[in-house]
């Protein structure tokens, strides 16, 4: 049982160009945001990026790295509509596959379980099969034959996930509402790189929170990363909320000058010129 | 909970002020989950959820609500259930809901637009992405609200379909036999597809509005029966319910301004 601690710029450079990665969390909700960050620093691109979209995929496809996004949408929740990923898109910067919620969960399932695909009845009727020609249905072999759409595997080089608390071993533990599908994601991928809020003794884990909350299982992990406040500046709950103020900042600032001003040094860099800045507003 | 009713009549009680036109279109909103029986009411958007409580509060007590997040909620806030993301996409196969959406274009048959405005490949404007609309669409009833009636969401064809509409679902055959559109509950009006082709019907006017005013604000030719109903007044618990409980602070008239239309 190996120590799989590592930093994030040790995670992006087990990480390359090309590669297909799945980004967990859903729109502005647990992002691993300290992560692509890093990955933004790294200069890695040509991506494909799988992932239920928010500013991960505004910061990635501004930042000119998304060759094809795989998603059902991509917003900031409270701000409906992602400025950087909507800027990208109508200047036709970035591939897309583009398909229902319900299908993108079918698929990671399909990943995880190493199936070509699974029959789900969502995407047929719509123009979700007329923008992604290469979906195929598939006919049941019983009674009724119905026919479905077959939602190919999602699998993924590596998946990105952050979530509350985990071990040096890889056992992650989310203590908000809602698992998104970080497990999914984790195990959908050959390598899954976790950030968390902060790294505790296994023992730590159960003494607060029940076992149902141990989300992610170490055989599914390649590496660990603590980070704290690494969803800034989406939601982590319970640890913090949404950085509406900052994710207003972000959404309305010219990508160049925000990338410039926040993205320019190391993590470090970037919660100091998150407090320059609130202490700019506050003053 | 059982909501006891005011008596009638009190007299030290003032009278009510007249509906305002968000409060005709919360008690249409609020209708599409009559007689839904013990289904989630998943409504997006302010109006729709006023109807979705008002509903659970009054005439559907056996409506099952989310907090918008993941909890399945009583209506005032007492957590009854767990719903995360993963098990709400379940819900939807399963068909146990009935959704009220937004749309960003709709067209006579139902197909609704949330995606991209122009072509798909390289959109004029880009919006949401399909989101769940197809997974919805195919698996359990689906209602539209829609704030601002007009020819540019009530459009001949939606440039990119995202929820099935009936032309569509017509030619899936027994596979779209979950699908189904009960109304499109808009500024102006209730509209239906009870037509023999399953195109757009007017089914109401909000009191105020006139047929010519709804024809002149949708992109198609709309059916438009003989004779038009209102939609019904809402009554005085109901008023009261959504004054004083549901939304107090009045954010409804923001969505639906008074006034706003001649």
């Amino acid at each position: 049982m190996g120590d799989k601690t590592m930093t994030a710029d040790e995670v992006v450079s087990r990480l390359s160009s090309g590669m297909t990665l799945g980004i967990g969390g859903w729109g502005s909700r647990r992002k691993p945001m300290a992560l692509v960050r890093a990955l933004l620093r790294a200069g890695i691109g040509d991506l494909t990026v799988i992932s239920y979209g928010g500013p991960d995929i505004g910061m990635l496809a501004a930042a000119g790295r998304i060759r094809k996004l795989v998603t059902a949408f991509v917003t900031l929740d409270s701000i409906p509509l992602e400025p950087h990923y909507r800027a990208a898109r109508e200047r036709g910067d970035l591939a897309l596959t583009e398909v229902d919620e319900g299908m993108f969960m079918w698929g990671l399932h399909a990943a995880a379980q190493r199936l070509p695909f699974l029959p789900v009845r969502a995407g047929l009727g719509s123009d979700v099969m007329r923008v992604a020609p290469d979906l195929r249905t598939v006919t049941s072999p019983y009674e009724d034959g119905e026919t479905f759409v077959a939602m190919p595997a999602l699998r993924m080089d590596a998946a990105l996930v952050h979530v509350n608390r985990a071990d040096r071993l890889g056992n992650g533990q989310y203590l908000g509402p809602d698992p998104y599908f970080d497990d999914l994601f984790c195990e959908a991928a050959d390598e899954a790189y976790v950030s968390c809020e902060r790294i505790v003794d296994t023992a730590e884990l159960t003494k607060e929170a029940a076992p149902q909350s141990l989300l992610l299982k170490r055989l599914a992990v390649t590496g660990v990363v603590e980070a704290p406040n690494g969803a800034h500046f989406t939601s982590c709950a319970p640890d913090y909320g949404r950085d509406e103020e900052y994710q207003r900042e972000y959404a309305s600032t010219p990508w160049p000058e925000f990338a410039e001003r926040y993205l320019s040094g190391d993590e470090e860099a970037y919660r100091s010129a998150v407090r320059e800045w609130r202490k700019e507003r506050e003053a | 909970m059982k909501v006891t009713r005011t008596p009638h009549l009190q007299p030290t009680r003032t009278p009510l002020l007249p509906p305002t036109r968000a409060e005709y279109c919360v008690i249409a909103c609020a209708e599409a989950w009559r007689d839904g029986g013990e289904i989630l009411a998943s409504p997006m958007g302010l109006v729709p959820s006023l109807g979705a409580r008002l509903a659970r509060l009054t005439f559907a007590p056996d409506l099952l609500l989310t907090d918008g997040e993941a909890l399945l909620v009583r209506p005032d806030g007492t957590p009854e259930g767990w719903l995360p993301y993963r098990q709400h996409l379940t819900l939807v196969a399963g068909g146990r809901r009935h959704v009220m959406m937004g749309a960003s274009q709709i067209d006579r048959y139902g197909n609704q637009n949330i995606s991209c405005i122009g072509d798909w490949e390289r959109p004029r404007r880009q919006l949401l992405g399909v989101r769940g609309a197809p997974l919805n669409t195919l698996n359990n009833p689906t209602s539209y609200w829609i704030p601002r009636h007009s020819r540019r969401v009530f459009v001949e064809r939606a440039d990119m379909v995202c929820g099935v509409g009936y032309d569509r679902a017509a030619e899936l055959g027994s596979t779209a036999r979950f699908h189904r559109v009960p109304r499109v509950v808009s500024d102006l009006g209730v509209f239906d597809f009870a037509t023999p082709d399953r195109s757009m019907r007017l089914a109401s006017l909000h009191p105020g509005v006139s047929v010519e005013q709804v024809r002149e604000a949708t992109g198609f030719a709309l059916a438009v029966p003989d004779e038009v109903p209102y939609t019904r007044d809402p009554g005085d618990e109901e008023l009261r319910l959504i004054r004083e409980v549901l939304d107090p602070a009045g954010a409804r008239a923001r969505e639906v301004p008074e006034g706003a239309r001649g």
